[in-house]
């Protein structure tokens, strides 16, 4: 049985870190239920978002196919794919208990995220001042930047998380008891990934098509 | 600290006790004194309604003040009273089913409680703050985006609260059911009401989620300019509709899940049976949870959403009646051939049955979509859900408050007193309800300030009343017995109805670490099995060692607090600058207190072996 | 749609249960007295599935009661330990498949019955030739904050509050709503649909069988006043029903009326601007209720009994009788005087003889349609026709 000192040493840590102590497991599958209930809360703003693309009333507005460019939008795409590729590297360091390994990637992670979260606030920007294309202007308007907004507030959330994170466990290293918290961010950063590219599909690619 | 030394503490010290506790039980009377606060409230409502309606043209009440109560009557019944009280029982009782030491997240579920809490008083502080929400509890844009009160920010900022953490008491109590359970509990040897807890968790998991986003977009239609549901800038009201019911069916299940959860448990102990067809029991559960995603729009069968859906959802919503049926006879078939105790709780599961049945009933027919044409929004429809919700709901919480009393607090409630309340309210009941599927079919429809002369409608509405008042009587009695319990009552046996499951098997208190030992579960009704098979008790599983267990927090009442001051600023925004005082401050407090829990590490303690070993041998 | 089920209803009405049920309420209000093809039709369904429920609830019953009586402790009996039963597979199939089955029975006429009550396509009577879609009657109905609109479609008619449509055929309705979301109920007629706002609009048909006058109700929660958004279908034959359009499309709208109070109440009515809401013809004002035929309505504002003090006491204060209506504070309230000839020359508003007194007499007038194919030389004539055709029948029948 383990005691404090015990979960807070890294000596002889287990090959799943994260796992390895009951409040480990728990995190873990509470967390996969976490992310099925956000599952949930996204298709719910999809839906909201499909039942109110392109509807102006008696405003007016730019439709999707006008309004959307998809090069920007190609490129953050590649963006947070890649950055759910370096958390992989990172937990898969935690995997092997190096811990360095694991605070570089997932600082190049939070660059990333950063990058993302720079050029949507660029894009926001963009239709907001060019068309007029405003969160208050219309129900088009209220749905894209609900949907895409929301999934913005995770990547910001995210990234707090992470830095937060890291600098905490910057000086003592890997042990039971930060490893599942490490393990957690990365898997919702993978979910914001998911989330992004069917807002890519849904909202971007078939914008543009009609 | 030992439970003895607890009872010795001073006011204050038991004040802060409770204000950090992630005690399960201490979670679990929190909610019970939380959720009963907001019944009797939200039951005074209730007279209200029947009061202005006791007589035609009444104007006992005006039509703005009488929607308010109305409105809230509603939303406190089903956010405030039932969904906590069912949390009560799940936080006192589940993880001693199961053989927990604790839940699996001891800190998330303090902060359930607290925000649930704090979200049902902002809610009810629109009272005092201009008016209560206006439109009903389902809130139906665009009525609910243009009242001019701030009474729907109370609503949707409120409820977005309470929601979070419901949505994370639901999340715990799955992982507490699936990862924690006692050596030899496998899934089919957990008693119904773990079960029922377990399924009713997962609904809140996947049906929360579209009230938070429905919340959010009235919030941002309200307060933010977002035209989510206002026709004229291309907005849709039936998007509202659509995400409270698809939130709001399983909602019923929810709620009336653990009701049968609880009513198997009082069966089985009181018939000295085991349950009838368990697997079968556990299998109807969830496919009842299963469908109850598949029929949210048979509460929109007249908004127009063509024949085609409005038949889909109409035989989707009868197969349900399927599985319910297969629980009905399976508890009259554990009655049968059984030793039947009348005994409160057994009262109120025998009272159960017929109730539901009359409930199930017009539920299948207000599921034949052409006929509920007739029914929709009509006093047919109070009726049923009536039935439904307290026939099934209520009625099993009052069981549950009579049954488990002693596991709570180390006493019984008194019987007599009990029969009492269990008539009064059962006759009550009826009167009030019963007549009612009448008066919806002779044309009154529901949310009616008044009814006018000569519509026919004077009787049955009289007689609603008088019911209704009974049931006040009852619930008064009820009110009595706990007070009078707890003042006067005597320490009772642990084990007062001869149990059958493991939360009988611990000492009276229950300490605070439940079992000293994990123990070994041999079957279904662990505890009957020992009594039948062993000497009675319950065999470890594991020799005594060190238990972990987590620190208290005040983190959780801080967070919510925070959530709670920014939920005021956000609603008065627009109105003053301390509006956004309100918010930054409250969302400081909010994030503050996350960042200290995430940057402080909390080890939680352990209680020694030798200990252990002194407090037991003291005990025996 | 009188098939099997009628003929299952016919059956069961000897059993009483029918019988029962029609005796309750209001027999203009009540569900439970069908007088229309839908209400008809739900009453079928209602029946059917009482039937079945009323069949499972008394075998539940049967054993509860028994199980309840047969195995409750008796004295002496404390430490009887029963029999530990598992289950029973015979037992659990059978109450799995019998629900399964009643289901299914009331699950076909259910789907039937949606469609049937759905069908908006103008279609034709029986033993009549076929129907032209374009002659079928279109009514466009407007729910507002707490009164309701009807437009006859092309026809040039409107009226609020009162809503006349003939006997003999379905009429169509189409929803919308000015504000927020009511919803349409007449419950002898018809069941409910939600009127809704914007793009969501609705139709349905409503058919009476038998003239009257019916209760319409708001059954979608709308306000302070939701309860009190009552409105009237005005049932009449055929004949009163073309008379009644026709001389609803000639109403002079600047027509003076006899009495002197009502003349100064006219000319107080516009100078009040109370024309800016309130429409007299057919000019789609449709701020408040059209008054075109006000002298006509079966009660005041829906709610009160026709008569001039009642019109008074709402000119005066509508607030007193319709909390949160959209009057109040928007006019210039008049002094009791004024008001009182306004009330006059309101109730002077009366351009045709149908009224709802026609609905409750029970002469049958044939339609227009008949009558031409009898005189088709003396078209122009047609409305005169049937005017002394009514006056004749209502004279013998006083």
């Amino acid at each position: 049985m383990s005691t404090h000192e015990d979960v807070l040493s890294s000596e002889n840590l287990p090959h799943e870190p994260e796992r390895a102590t009951l409040e480990g497991k728990n995190k873990f599958m509470g967390f996969w239920f976490f992310l099925g209930g956000e599952t949930v809360l996204f298709a719910s703003l999809f839906g909201t978002y499909l039942a109110l693309k392109n509807s102006f009333g008696e405003a007016e507005g730019t439709p999707s196919q006008d309004l959307f460019g998809l090069p920007l939008v190609f490129i953050m795409t590649m963006i947070l794919l890649t950055s759910s590729l370096t958390s992989v590297y990172a937990i898969y360091h935690m995997k092997n208990h190096a811990f360095k390994k694991m605070m570089v990637w997932f600082g190049i992670t939070v660059l990333l995220g950063a990058a993302f979260l720079g050029l949507e606030v660029y894009e926001f920007n963009h239709y907001v001042h060019d068309y007029g294309h405003t969160f208050t202007a219309h129900a088009f308007g209220s749905a894209f930047y609900a949907l895409v907004g929301f999934h913005g507030a995770h990547v910001a959330f995210g990234l707090g998380w992470f830095i937060v994170l890291m600098i905490r466990n910057a000086r003592r290293g890997l042990n039971l008891y930060n490893a599942p918290k490490f393990y957690l961010a990365s898997l919702y950063w993978h979910f914001i990934d998911v989330v992004w590219v069917f807002i890519f599909t849904v909202v971007y690619l078939m914008g543009k098509v009609g | 600290m030992s439970t003895a030394a607890l009872e010795k503490q001073g006011f204050g010290a038991t004040l802060w006790d409770y204000l950090t506790t992630v005690d399960h039980k201490k979670i679990g009377i929190l909610y019970l004194l939380g959720g009963g606060f907001f019944f009797l409230l939200g039951g005074l409502e209730a007279m209200l309604i029947r009061l202005q309606l006791m007589l035609p043209d009444n104007e006992l009440i005006g039509a703005q003040f009488y929607n308010e109560v109305m409105t809230m009557h509603g939303t406190t019944m089903i956010f405030l009273a039932a969904m906590p009280l069912i949390f009560a029982f799940m936080n006192a009782i589940v993880p001693l089913q199961i053989g927990a030491r604790d839940v699996a997240f001891p800190f998330v579920n303090a902060l359930g409680f607290w925000l649930f809490l704090f979200g049902g008083l902002l809610l009810n502080l629109s009272w005092f703050m201009g008016g209560a929400p206006d439109g009903g509890w389902t809130a139906y844009a665009p009525f609910s985006i243009w009242s001019p009160t701030h009474g729907f920010d109370f609503y949707a900022i409120g409820l977005q609260i309470t929601g979070f953490g419901t949505l994370m008491g639901g999340i715990n109590f799955i992982v507490t059911i699936v990862n924690m359970r006692a050596p030899g509990m496998t899934y089919m040897r957990m008693p119904l009401f773990t079960w029922t807890a377990l399924i009713a968790s997962v609904l809140i998991l996947f049906a929360f989620p579209a009230l938070t986003v429905g919340l959010f977009l009235m919030t941002f239609d309200r307060l933010f300019g977002a035209n989510f549901f206002v026709p004229e800038m291309g907005g849709n009201e039936i998007i509202w509709e659509h995400l409270f019911w698809i939130f709001g069916h399983p909602e019923v299940y929810i709620l009336v899940l653990p009701a049968f959860g609880i009513f198997s448990e009082v069966i089985t102990t009181f018939s000295k049976k085991r349950l009838f067809g368990y697997s079968a029991m556990v299998f109807a559960t969830v496919l009842i949870a299963f469908f109850g995603f598949m029929v949210w729009a048979h509460h929109m069968f007249t908004v127009g959403m063509g024949p085609i859906a409005n038949s889909i959802f109409a035989i989707a919503t009868m197969a349900i009646a399927v599985p319910t049926g297969i629980k009905i006879f399976n508890w009259l078939f554990t009655m049968w051939g059984g030793n039947i105790r009348l005994t409160t709780p057994m009262l109120w599961a025998a009272g159960f049955i017929p109730t539901f049945t009359i409930g199930g009933m017009t539920g299948v027919m207000v599921a034949v979509a052409a006929a509920d044409l007739q029914y929709h929004d009509t006093y047919f429809v109070v009726a049923h859900f009536h039935y439904v919700i307290v026939g099934g709901v209520v009625f099993g919480l009052i069981a549950a408050t009579h049954y488990w009393w002693p596991t709570m607090f180390g006493k019984i409630l008194n019987e007599k007193l009990g029969k009492w309340t269990f008539w009064l309210f059962f006759i009550g009941f009826h009167l009030t309800f019963f007549i009612q599927h009448f008066l919806g079919l002779m044309g009154m429809p529901r949310r009616y300030w008044k009814f006018l002369p000569g519509q026919e409608l004077e009787v049955g509405n009289f007689i609603s009343t008088i019911g209704a008042l009974l049931m006040a009587v009852g619930t008064i009695i009820l009110l009595y017995n706990i007070v009078k319990t707890t003042v006067s009552g005597e320490k009772c046996d642990s084990d007062p109805w001869d149990g059958r499951t493991l939360e009988w098997s611990l000492p009276n208190p229950t300490p605070h670490y439940n079992f000293k030992q994990l123990p070994l579960v041999r079957g279904l009704d662990p505890l009957w099995i020992e009594k039948t098979q062993g000497n009675g008790k319950m065999i470890p599983a594991e020799p005594v060692n060190d238990i972990h267990m987590p620190n208290n927090s005040f983190l959780p009442f801080m967070m919510s607090l925070g959530l709670f001051i920014a939920g005021l600023g956000f609603i008065f925004r627009t109105d003053s600058t301390m509006g956004y005082i309100g918010i930054v401050a409250g969302l400081v407090i909010f994030f503050g207190s996350m960042i200290i829990r995430s940057v402080k590490d909390d080890l939680g303690y352990h209680i020694h072996k030798e200990d252990l070993e002194e407090e037991g041998a003291g005990a025996e | 749609m009188k098939g099997w089920m009628g003929r299952f209803r016919a059956l069961f009405l000897l059993g009483g249960l029918a019988l029962v049920l029609s005796g309750c309420g209001n027999p203009y209000l009540s569900a439970l007295q069908p007088k229309g093809e839908g209400a008809d039709m739900i009453m079928d369904l209602m029946i059917l599935s009482i039937v079945i429920m009323l069949f499972v609830f008394l075998v539940v019953m049967a054993i509860y009661v028994f199980v309840l009586v047969k195995f409750r402790q008796k004295k002496g009996q404390e430490d009887y330990i029963p029999k530990q039963v598992e289950g029973n597979r015979v037992l659990e199939t059978i109450w799995t498949v019998i629900p399964i089955i009643l289901l299914l029975i009331l699950a076909v006429p259910t789907v039937q019955y949606t469609f049937a009550l759905s069908d908006t396509t103008p279609e034709t009577q029986e033993g009549e030739e076929a129907e032209n879609a374009e002659e079928a009657l279109w009514i466009d109905v407007t729910g507002k904050q707490f009164w309701w609109n009807f437009d006859y479609r092309d026809k040039n008619v409107q009226t609020s509050q009162d809503l006349y449509i003939p006997t003999d055929r379905r009429v169509y309705i189409k929803l919308s709503s000015g504000d927020v979301i009511h919803s349409f109920w007449v419950p002898t007629i018809s069941g409910k649909m939600d009127v809704n706002p914007g793009k969501n609009e609705n139709e349905m048909f409503i058919q009476a069988d038998e003239e009257g006058v019916y209760w319409g109700q708001c059954a979608e929660f709308c306000g302070p006043s939701h309860s009190l958004m009552d409105f009237r279908i005005v049932a009449v034959s055929p004949g009163e029903f073309d008379q009644w359009l026709s001389d609803m499309q000639n109403v002079d709208p600047e027509a003076e009326p006899e009495s002197e109070p009502a003349r100064e109440g006219k000319k107080l009515f516009s100078e009040n601007s109370c024309l800016g809401c309130h429409a007299v013809g057919s000019s789609p004002a449709m701020m408040g209720p059209n008054v075109t035929n006000f002298g006509d309505r079966s009660k005041v504002a829906g709610i009160l009994d026709y008569n001039k003090d009642n019109i008074v006491s709402w000119i005066l204060n509508p607030e007193k009788h319709k909390p949160g209506n959209q009057m109040t504070g928007n006019y210039t309230v008049p002094s009791k005087e004024d008001a009182e000839k306004i009330a006059d020359y309101l109730m002077s508003l009366s351009p045709s003889e149908i009224g709802p007194d026609d609905a409750k007499d029970d002469d049958y007038i044939k339609p227009q349609k008949d009558e031409e194919s009898d005189n088709k030389n003396e078209e122009n004539n047609e409305a005169e026709d049937s005017d002394e055709n009514t006056n004749e029948e209502q004279s013998e029948e006083e």
